[in-house]
């Protein structure tokens, strides 16, 4: 059975990410070698995920890292600055 | 690095914690350092704004210094601070809600397909291309375009490189509903950037052949 171009769209990050079942994959495969426009579709897919995920695309703005641990030291050592009312861990955890 | 580089490394981490615990409290620093770039990426992702993003990162590691007690040692420290951070962004946007006229309901999940962009060749845009600022700030854009339940799993699968089940978890949602937002958001990221990226890029290739 061949499949139709929409339907390896449909495929597409299953395969991406190697989890489609193998029957399927190799139906998918088999497609991709003839289909220069779903070849495409998942080259430039993938392509574009590598990009997105590169460390350069969300740079840490300069002196993040100081402000932080400086922030973080105030909180550490100033005893008498805890917040004035204590942080309920749902507080942090819940999803309203 | 991703958060899930980082929390391979090899250090005891529920050891750090219970020092710190037991009162060597400047051990923190430490204990989140490997975490500072992805908490922040984290937060950039959802508020768009480096100043802002910088603050809900600096409130995020805040929040899991005064709740560590509460640190369950079953699971890993990098997912706890990730659902302290998407809590920290998500009371953000809510915050934002009013004034952006932008709605946090969650659209349809499955409402329509999504379909890729199509081209008939793609060559490979290099990762030196990311040196450009205009490149960096495409895909920041279209990263932001998504709505909210298919960025947090984009930015958790493909960017902190979290497994299929780490991202069902810090989410809260099923692994399916991990996999159809996956798809989705993979989808019209491609849409978006792939027009866009061959455009700006210039194709060497084609320039030398045409000669």
């Amino acid at each position: 059975m061949a499949l139709e171009c929409k339907h390896v769209w449909d495929y597409i990050s299953e395969f991406l990410d190697d989890s489609l079942p193998a029957a399927t994959r190799e139906l998918v495969q088999k497609h991709l070698e003839t289909c220069e426009i779903c070849s495409a579709i998942l080259d430039s897919t993938r392509n574009i995920l590598i990009l997105t995920a590169d460390d350069r695309v969300f740079e840490l703005p300069a002196g993040y890292s100081q402000r932080l641990h400086a922030r973080l030291e105030r909180e550490i050592h100033g005893a008498n600055s805890r917040p004035e009312k204590p942080i309920q861990n749902r507080d942090i955890l819940d999803q309203d | 690095m991703s958060i899930a580089d980082a929390s391979s490394q090899t250090r005891d981490e529920a050891q750090m914690i219970a020092a710190i615990l037991a009162g060597d409290r400047d051990l923190y620093h430490r204990l989140i350092q490997p975490y500072e770039l992805s908490v922040y990426r984290m937060a950039m992702s959802f508020v768009k704004n480096e100043t802002e993003a910088e603050d809900v990162a600096q409130e995020a590691f805040l929040k899991a210094l005064h709740n560590l007690a509460n640190f369950r040692a079953e699971s890993k420290f990098s997912t706890w601070l990730i659902s302290i951070t998407l809590n920290e962004a998500r009371r953000w946007l809510r915050r934002q809600r009013t004034v952006r006229m932008e709605s946090l309901d969650d659209p349809p999940e499955e409402g329509g397909k999504v379909s890729p962009a199509l081209l008939r060749d793609w060559r490979e845009i290099p990762s030196e291309s990311l040196e450009r600022k205009e490149v960096r700030a495409l895909l920041q854009e279209a990263i932001g375009h998504l709505s909210l339940i298919y960025r947090e799993v984009l930015v958790l699968r493909d960017i902190e490189e979290l497994s299929i089940e780490e991202t069902a978890g810090a989410l809260a949602i099923s692994i399916s509903s991990v996999k159809v937002r996956l798809h989705r958001a993979r989808i019209m990221l491609q849409k978006e950037l792939a027009p866009k990226l061959k455009q700006r890029i210039p194709n060497k290739r084609r320039w030398l052949s045409w000669r």
